[in-house]
């Protein structure tokens, strides 16, 4: 088990160091950080010495190298726009993501179980076919273009919902700040938590669908219903539940994208989170902050993939025959 | 005693309501948030624009451009390279301190700094003298009669206040030293920074202790940043933000048919402008070898007949530009109106292209960024269209401006054969233009910076040189039209237009369009 650990770690951190050098290679080709930094009229010589100065000038394995040994310390530099270390503006804005991104979980799963359970039940009902043909809808327009819809429904025509931001937090001890706990901050959340929520919703809503249609189908059901136990308890205490299981996996999973992929509904709603940080990173070319965002999300899935792994380890017994090289 | 306890209640809480309801609170939304609070760090408009509601310089534009005293009352050229600046008397900065002539000579020296973006404020001044606590001499290498141009975005900070807090220099990012200055404010200012949460909001409050009289009515101000257009409209839509800029072109009619809400546009100061090289032997991108067609005035001015101006202000701009027949706003040079376009005439383009020797025309490369200016990339199409029309058949290549800039500038090996450009003069003077984008690049780039053209007259040079140390406006003025006069007519670039500002506000808001895109508070009444 601990072998296994261990290797399984090495590798992450092989992966890790790949990632950042591709990310890092990659950035060659987003611009110049210097012309966003200086003014208009500033003179050649100047912005060559900044160049120089940022260390910009040295061959890309010098910089990648002390990226590397810097970030191993925790130390991302400080950012060329904000002028403040990456490490705080990332933590600073860590909070909102992971909120945002938990409470979109919580929305799609909610939704999605209920739905899957219907749909998976009464596939030939006409509300299962159009909350199916409403999932489709979900799948395919952009989360750019629901957000807006929202935006314009929501706070403009109706005017029940703001359009923007995250309204009122509190700071609890820690330095982590929370908007769920005042009522401004709840109403911010409802529309991008949705937003961002309703391609995950959909995507678990038919894996539950399948799940549920595929388990009906095996014989332990079948022998259930003809034991006379209740449609109820067939249903929701033996279907549903074992269905869950590969669910829970992929939900775990979904949650990384989601923490990932909040970038465009940052972007739309303005929530301060640290998807938009990229983004506008991305346009200032301000490399410290991208090449930090970029190996914190290859850490989370490193991470997480890690886990998946170490508890398949544990649940699946055949993996382990390996482990041993066969010595029985 | 119970009873008077009451009255006192009561009175406290008619007080505590009355003050409530004289509250006035300005909401407004920006593209971006403040890049910093140190005022000597970043030399980008917003940035500035923002820190002038808080921290104020010896000079002051009003809302039409004009000077005005600010923290110096007086200034005077005493000799040709002496000027003198007599500081206003019992200003305070925001935590009490006295401004003085201490606090001039230390600002001067934190903006000398390496780190310290705004240093081109203060190039080529040698020494600065104080001459008593409220009077300082500055000191140049040549004579200099516009020396204080750009000093309203030269911000005055506190020494005490700076040395105590350890923001005596801008923050270092290659040492990675942060300065205090970036994230706390000590100005003299209308305004003080009371909450800061970066890129979420800043709420400001007027200064009580200012030393002009306020001409607005706010209690308190909130500034968020909203980055997507279509988020930005919707929040001053739905009446959650009190006031946004910019509005897209495309959304303007929206905003002004919405109840309570309308468009406030006026022309920005910066211009919209071709560059052509004409310096390299051989064009690039093109199917002309062993020369290049640029060179030739003829083909030029072909290009500029080519040109529908009208219909890029009517189909593109929406109306909402104003062409241009120089390199500068007339707003900011006298003699403008003695200019006007080549007019467009395509047959009359065509004749000077087969003159020059292009009678089918030729193929080449336009460059363009998709993300500067106002509909930056739909310019550049109509005019690979119009050319095209004409015989100048050109591919377009519209990036974002961080890959664009990179590739024409002289390090990115001045990728480009055409394409387009903006520019503002940060001195909203002519000298700049003429120093900056018409005068021959020197090789250590010193003049000519974004000369891409690479138009060079032995002349323009000389004029740039005389205007850059000619104290007479008079005088000035005339080798201003001269050095205009000349790369008009020679072509050196072609000029297209200033696009508009477009501030979207709520109708119970009362305020002023500075044409340099700067917002100042002090001028904001809430009815």
């Amino acid at each position: 088990m601990a072998a296994f650990i261990l290797r399984r770690l090495a590798q992450s951190i092989l992966v890790m160091l790949v990632v950042s050098l591709v990310a890092f290679y990659m950035f060659q080709f987003l611009g110049d950080p210097i012309n966003q930094m200086v003014g208009i009229d500033t003179p050649q010589a100047e912005r060559e010495a900044l160049r120089e100065r940022l260390g910009l000038n040295d061959p890309m394995i010098i910089r990648f190298g002390k990226f590397v040994m810097n970030a191993a310390q925790l130390d991302f530099g400080l950012s060329y726009q904000h002028k403040q270390p990456v490490v705080d503006l990332l933590m600073e804005r860590m909070p909102a993501t992971i909120e945002l991104s938990l409470v979109s979980a919580i929305i799609a799963f909610c939704l999605a179980l209920p739905a899957g359970v219907y749909t998976g039940l009464y596939r030939h009902r006409w509300s299962s076919k159009a909350l199916l043909t409403l999932s489709l809808i979900g799948i395919s327009i952009p989360t750019f273009l629901i957000g807006i819809l929202f935006i314009y429904l929501f706070a403009v025509i109706l005017g029940w919902l703001p359009s923007f931001g995250r309204g009122d937090v509190l700071t609890l001890p820690g330095g982590w700040t929370t908007g769920l706990f005042t009522v401004s901050g709840l109403k911010a959340i409802i529309l991008p938590a949705t937003t961002l929520g309703l391609f995950t919703l959909t995507l678990i809503m038919r894996l539950i669908r399948a799940e549920m249609l595929e388990v009906l189908r095996t014989d332990y059901i079948k022998f259930a219903r003809a034991r006379g136990l209740t449609n109820r308890a067939v249903n929701f205490g033996h279907a549903l539940k074992n269905t869950l299981v590969p669910v829970i996996t992929v939900t775990g999973l979904l949650l990384g994208n989601l923490i990932a992929f909040a970038i465009i509904t940052e972007s739309v709603f303005q929530w301060p989170g640290m998807g938009r940080l990229f983004l506008q990173a991305i346009q200032e070319v301000d490399l410290p902050v991208m090449s930090a965002y970029l190996v914190m999300i290859s850490f989370l899935f490193v991470v997480i993939n890690l886990i998946v792994d170490i508890l398949y380890y544990v649940v699946d017994p055949r993996l382990r025959v390996e482990g041993h090289g066969g010595g029985h | 005693m119970r009873k008077a306890f009451t009255a006192l209640a009561v009175a406290a809480a008619v007080v505590a309501s009355g003050g409530v309801a004289d509250a006035k609170t300005f909401k407004w939304g920006f593209q971006t948030d403040t890049s910093s609070l140190d005022p000597h760090a970043h030399n980008v408009t917003f940035t500035l624009g923002f820190l002038g509601n808080v921290y104020e310089g010896l000079v002051r534009r009003d809302a039409d451009l004009q000077f005005e005293p600010g923290l110096a009352t007086k200034w005077e050229n005493v000799e040709p390279t002496r000027w003198r600046f007599y500081l206003r008397q019992g200003v305070k900065f925001h935590n009490g301190n006295d401004f003085n002539a201490d606090d001039v000579i230390f600002s001067y020296e934190r903006t000398k700094n390496e780190d310290a973006n705004l240093r081109g404020r203060v190039v080529g001044i040698t020494d600065v003298v104080k001459v008593d606590d409220y009077t300082v001499d500055f000191i140049t290498e040549k004579p200099n009669p516009i020396i204080y141009y750009e000093w309203d975005t030269w911000f005055m900070m506190d020494k005490e206040w700076s040395e105590a807090n350890g923001a005596t220099t801008p923050t270092n990012l290659s040492k990675g030293v942060e300065s205090f200055a970036a994230h706390n404010s000590n100005g003299t200012g209308a305004f003080m920074i009371k909450e800061r949460q970066t890129d979420v909001k800043t709420v400001l409050v007027p200064n009580p202790n200012w030393w002009d009289k306020p001409q607005h009515n706010l209690t308190e101000v909130i500034m968020t940043p909203i980055g997507q257009d279509a988020t930005r409209v919707a929040a001053l839509l739905s009446g959650e933000v009190d006031m946004v800029y910019p509005v897209p072109v495309q959304d303007i009619d929206r905003v002004n048919k919405n109840d309570g809400t309308s468009v406030l546009v006026g022309p920005e100061l910066r211009t919209i402008f071709l560059y052509m090289d004409m310096f390299r032997d051989e064009l690039l991108y093109s199917n002309v070898k062993g020369k290049n067609p640029f060179k030739d005035v003829r083909v030029r001015q072909a290009m500029y007949h080519a040109i529908d101006i009208e219909a890029i202000k009517k189909k593109i701009m929406r109306g909402l530009s104003d062409p241009s027949a120089i390199m500068i706003s007339p707003k900011l040079f006298d003699k403008s109106e003695g200019f006007a376009r080549l007019g467009y005439d395509r047959s009359k383009a065509k004749e000077l292209l087969a003159e020059a020797g292009y009678p089918d025309g030729f193929e080449t490369r336009m460059d363009c960024p998709n993300d500067r200016y106002v509909n930056d990339e739909q310019i550049c199409q109509a005019i690979v269209s119009m050319l095209a029309k004409v015989g100048i058949k050109s591919t377009l290549v519209a990036e974002p401006k961080a890959k664009y800039f990179a590739r024409i500038a002289p390090k990115g090996g001045s990728d480009y054969a055409f394409g387009l450009l903006g520019w503002t003069p940060g001195s909203f003077d002519s000298w700049n233009v003429l120093w900056n984008l018409l005068a021959t690049p020197t090789p250590d780039m010193g003049r000519g910076l974004y000369n891409y053209s690479g138009y060079s007259n032995a002349r323009v040079d000389e004029l740039a040189d005389l205007i850059g140390v000619e104290t007479d406006k008079a005088k000035r003025d005339a080798l201003i039209e001269e050095a205009f006069k000349i790369s008009t007519e020679e072509v050196a670039t072609i000029p297209l237009h200033q696009q508009a500002l477009a501030w979207g506000k709520r109708d119970n808001i009362e305020l002023k369009q500075r044409a340099d895109n700067q917002f100042r508070f002090y001028y904001v009444n809430v009815k």
